[in-house]
């Protein structure tokens, strides 16, 4: 109960400091694709891009935690956003991509359909997210990109990782 | 300034640690002479130290402490049990106040002010007693002469000034050490008359170069300890340049302030002994320190003062030099932050499981065209396994750090319950890591106090029950495989399974009559469990035992009680070498590889068809050796698609935990491994039944089972938790 007041008011709270966030926001990202959709992140969150490599995987975990792989002595666990996300064929090949990002001092790793390419994107080309419902709630979005015809999804990338959602951190709250 | 106080805590610590365990070696009725005079040295030395930073109280402290132990030492008193009580008292006193000036934290006066009149007490009552050598003694004394104020300071009217010459040079400009400096000279100053022969100009020149003259009545040592806290031994040069004569009145009036840096002291806390009490001394260090200038002192009386080697000051001079040297040698050991240390650890870690995915790697290599690279992955592997110990023995101690706290805390307690008890240690030497050495400290002081409170019988009922009065407490530690076992036996009364069960009961817990003893006993790890009928303020109250426990468990220990009433009672601790590598178990179950630690399983078995018992419907049991043991299936626990679920052709893993035996079922077992500990928590979060991760010789993670949450909760348990 509370935790959802919480929440929301954390939404009502970004959506009220929208522009001042835009212009914070603007700069570089990662674009990757998932399905049809475009999406971008934070290119100071990104650590490195690999392939796909097996996985070991935990116990109970939500299906969308593929496992926890030896990334040079360091165990990061790796979560398949497609299935997150419902977007995409789920399918485990030589080409799929994980990004690694370093978020919340933490290390994760995130399965993508395919890496595009890191823009520069100026406050204006950075539009407000509208209110969407699904999966992505608008409160893990920060704006739109746009640049020429192509839209991103520009992804709070450190609220999401963190939020109970994903659960892959020990929230004090028990529910 | 400040950055040498933490040299000085140190050094200080360990100097009252050494003190407290020779203390506690000291036998009364025959002390050992270098004992006693090791003893005295690290009292010096503290009181040194503390002179130097301007820590008064403790200066006050040790300098009477040091006067008591001084007299002992020359036989001028007798070695009494209140002394050495009184002694370890003021290594508290001591202990606090250092831990006061460490951490600004307000510390107790009335104490110390309390054990300075007891050992002031103490040495003045035996002294004035049994002594009429001084009385004698005093009177062919030539500065007998002398005013009674001057003759106060007898010490030093008595013994001859010398003249030092001291260089020493300072790391940085003068300018930048002017608080230390200043300390330095007025401590010097305090022991007799200060030149200061050449200073560096007052500009930022480095490194500032002092030469000083000293007159003082104070040995070599004592200077040399003045400075030695602040300032590099090694740039620190301390010469005589001469000896002026015994009787010449000028110098000993100069070196008066010297001994007179301590005297308000006396008078404050006991004013009545000030006049008789260092006349005593003065006699002996005058007769002993110049035996020419006196030559009616060989029909002085002296029983109590026996020739000593260092009477002779030329002679004793030289004695400390040679020791000085010794010691340096001897300081072939350096101080390292162990954060250093750990990283250390933790880059070797990173290269044995690089080393070991090479070797995977170079396996599939054709020995006979990759001969050169094989020998080279041998080479490696024997080389980076050496070096993994090595950097691993840096974090190794010997358990005797633990141990030697409990000579202390046996007989304090001993002495406060009125039992007559005995410490023995075994093993002091077996090493163990150092973070589990301090963590391991409190849970086995607690299993100590509650052998001697619980387990040890008062004197009258042990002689009753024909078991000799004084009680034996064993310590004893050995290695056991990749384990450390450490065990505390008494010879007490045992545990009494009818008292525990009947207190079980009367907690309403629900003990049945067929629990093995085992089980029994583990009870009184219980929560609140205590079966002492009297509470007192060292054991009873039932806090304590669960912690211990759970402290054990915490480490990765277990503990496991043996008891037979009226024999004794003997508890195991079994603990890893290390927190940071594992010994464990390899097992598969599908495509998973899971490790099992090694010191939780009891036995692997495969187990015949017909061993295998249903409950319901289900494979539920299997019977080993007469038990039958509760099945739990990995893959069921962790939600596996398996490659064996016929429990009669997979692999039976006995698991211990908690005193409790369960059967976990596998698909195979795949071999031993020593595995480098990771925490899954850094990046994600705990995992029910999973107690860390490690990385595998082919790169790939496994996780490591927590076996206690598995024993405990068994599969359904598990699956709810998720």
């Amino acid at each position: 109960m509370t935790q959802t007041a919480k929440a929301a008011s954390a939404a009502a709270t970004t959506a009220s400091s929208a522009p001042s966030m835009l212009t914070q926001q603007a700069g570089e990202f990662l674009t990757f694709t998932l399905g049809a959709e475009e999406y971008g992140v934070e290119i100071l969150k990104v650590q490195e891009i690999r392939g796909y490599e097996q996985v070991t995987t935990i116990a109970n975990a939500p299906v969308f935690i593929k496992g926890v792989i030896n990334l040079r002595g360091v165990i990061v666990p790796i979560v398949d956003m497609r299935i997150k996300f419902a977007l995409g064929k789920v399918e485990y090949d030589q080409f799929t991509v994980v990004i690694i990002l370093n978020v919340a001092n933490r290390v994760v790793g995130m399965v993508v359909d395919g890496v595009s390419d890191v823009i520069n994107l100026t406050p204006e080309q950075i539009r407000p997210a509208p209110e969407i419902g699904g999966g992505l709630g608008s409160r893990y979005i920060i704006g739109l990109g746009t640049l020429d015809k192509r839209m991103l999804i520009l992804m709070d990338i450190e609220r999401l990782m963190t939020s109970p959602d994903m659960s892959l951190v020990d929230n004090d709250v028990v529910h | 300034m400040s950055q040498f106080y933490g040299v000085f805590f140190e050094e200080a610590s360990e100097l009252l640690a050494e003190m407290e365990n020779l203390l506690l070696q000291l036998d009364p009725d025959a002390p050992d002479s270098e004992k006693l005079n090791a003893i005295f040295r690290a009292a010096h030395s503290i009181k040194g130290g503390a002179s130097t930073f301007g820590f008064t109280d403790m200066t006050e402290v040790t300098h009477i402490l040091e006067s008591m132990l001084d007299k002992v030492r020359k036989g001028e008193l007798t070695l009494t049990d209140e002394m050495v009580d009184a002694s370890l008292k003021a290594g508290d006193i001591l202990k606090s106040q250092m831990a006061g000036h460490r951490d600004q934290s307000a510390t107790d006066p009335e104490a110390a002010a309390a054990i300075c009149a007891v050992l002031k007490g103490l040495a003045d009552a035996q002294s004035r007693a049994p002594t009429p050598a001084p009385a004698v003694a005093q009177t062919p004394e030539p500065p007998a002469t002398v005013a009674a104020p001057t003759q106060k300071a007898g010490p030093a009217s008595g013994s001859a000034p010398v003249v030092y010459r001291i260089e020493f040079s300072v790391a940085g400009s003068a300018r930048a050490n002017k608080a230390m400096l200043d300390n330095i000279f007025a401590d010097l100053r305090s022991k007799g008359k200060l030149d200061v022969l050449t200073e560096p100009a007052d500009g930022d020149v480095e490194p500032a170069v002092f030469a000083l003259q000293l007159a003082t009545a104070a040995s070599e040592e004592d200077v040399w300890e003045v400075l030695a806290f602040v300032i590099d031994p090694a740039a620190l040069k301390i010469e005589t340049l001469s000896a002026e004569g015994a009787t010449v009145p000028a110098p000993a009036a100069k070196a008066d302030p010297g001994y007179g840096f301590f005297e308000p002291l006396y008078d404050a806390l006991v004013p009545q002994g000030s006049a008789e009490k260092p006349a005593p001394a003065a006699t002996s260090v005058a007769a002993a320190k110049v035996p020419d200038a006196d030559p009616e002192k060989d029909d002085v009386p002296r029983p109590q003062m026996p020739a000593r080697p260092e009477a002779v000051p030329p002679g004793r001079r030289e004695s400390d030099k040679a020791s000085a040297a010794s010691a340096n040698a001897d300081s072939s050991s350096i101080r390292v932050n162990i954060e250093k240390v750990d990283l250390l650890i933790n880059l070797v870690g990173e290269l044995v499981i690089a080393q070991a995915m090479l070797a995977q790697t170079a396996s599939k290599i054709d020995p006979v065209t990759g001969e050169s690279l094989l020998q080279g992955m041998n080479q490696l592997e024997r080389n980076v396994r050496d070096l993994q110990e090595a950097v691993m023995s840096i974090r190794m101690m010997p358990i005797g750090f633990v141990f030697s706290r409990f000579p202390r805390v046996v007989r304090d307690l001993a002495g406060k319950l009125k039992k007559e008890v005995e410490l023995k240690t075994v093993g002091e030497g077996t090493e163990l890591d150092r973070g589990l050495i301090e963590k391991i400290s409190d849970p086995l002081t607690h299993l100590v106090r509650n052998s001697l409170d619980h387990g040890i019988e008062l004197p009258e009922k042990r002689i009753a029950a024909g078991k000799p009065a004084r009680g034996t407490i064993t310590l004893r530690a050995f290695h056991q495989g990749g384990n450390i076992v450490i065990e505390v036996g008494d010879d007490g009364a045992g545990l009494s399974r009818e008292k525990i069960l009947s207190k079980a009961r009367s907690r309403g817990m629900p003990v049945p009559d067929s629990m093995t003893d085992q089980e029994v006993w583990q009870l009184i790890f219980e929560a609140g469990f205590s079966t002492a009928e009297v509470v007192t303020d060292v054991s009873g109250r039932g806090v304590g035992m669960d912690v211990v426990k759970r402290n054990i468990q915490a480490l990765g220990g277990s503990v496991d009680i043996d008891s037979a009433l009226g024999v004794g009672t003997r508890m195991s601790i079994r603990l890893p070498l290390t927190l940071a590598i594992l010994d464990g178990m390899s097992v598969s179950v599908g495509n998973q590889t899971f490790i099992v630690p090694l010191i939780s399983i009891v036995e692997s078995l495969q187990p015949r068809r017909e061993d295998i018992k249903g409950v319901q419907g289900r494979d539920a049991l299997v019977h080993v050796r007469g038990d039958y043991l509760p099945v739990v299936a990995l893959h069921e626990v962790f939600g596996i698609q398996p490659r064996e679920t016929d429990m009669g052709k997979g692999i039976m893993m006995i698991l211990e935990a908690e005193g409790t035996k369960k059967a976990l079922f596998v698909d195979e077992l795949l071999g031993q491994h020593q595995v480098v500990i990771k925490s899954l928590q850094s990046n994600y979060k705990k995992v029910p039944g999973v107690s860390g991760a490690t990385i595998m010789g082919d790169g790939r993670v496994a996780l490591i089972l927590d076996v206690a949450a598995i024993v405990r909760g068994g599969s359904s348990r598990m699956l709810e938790a998720a």
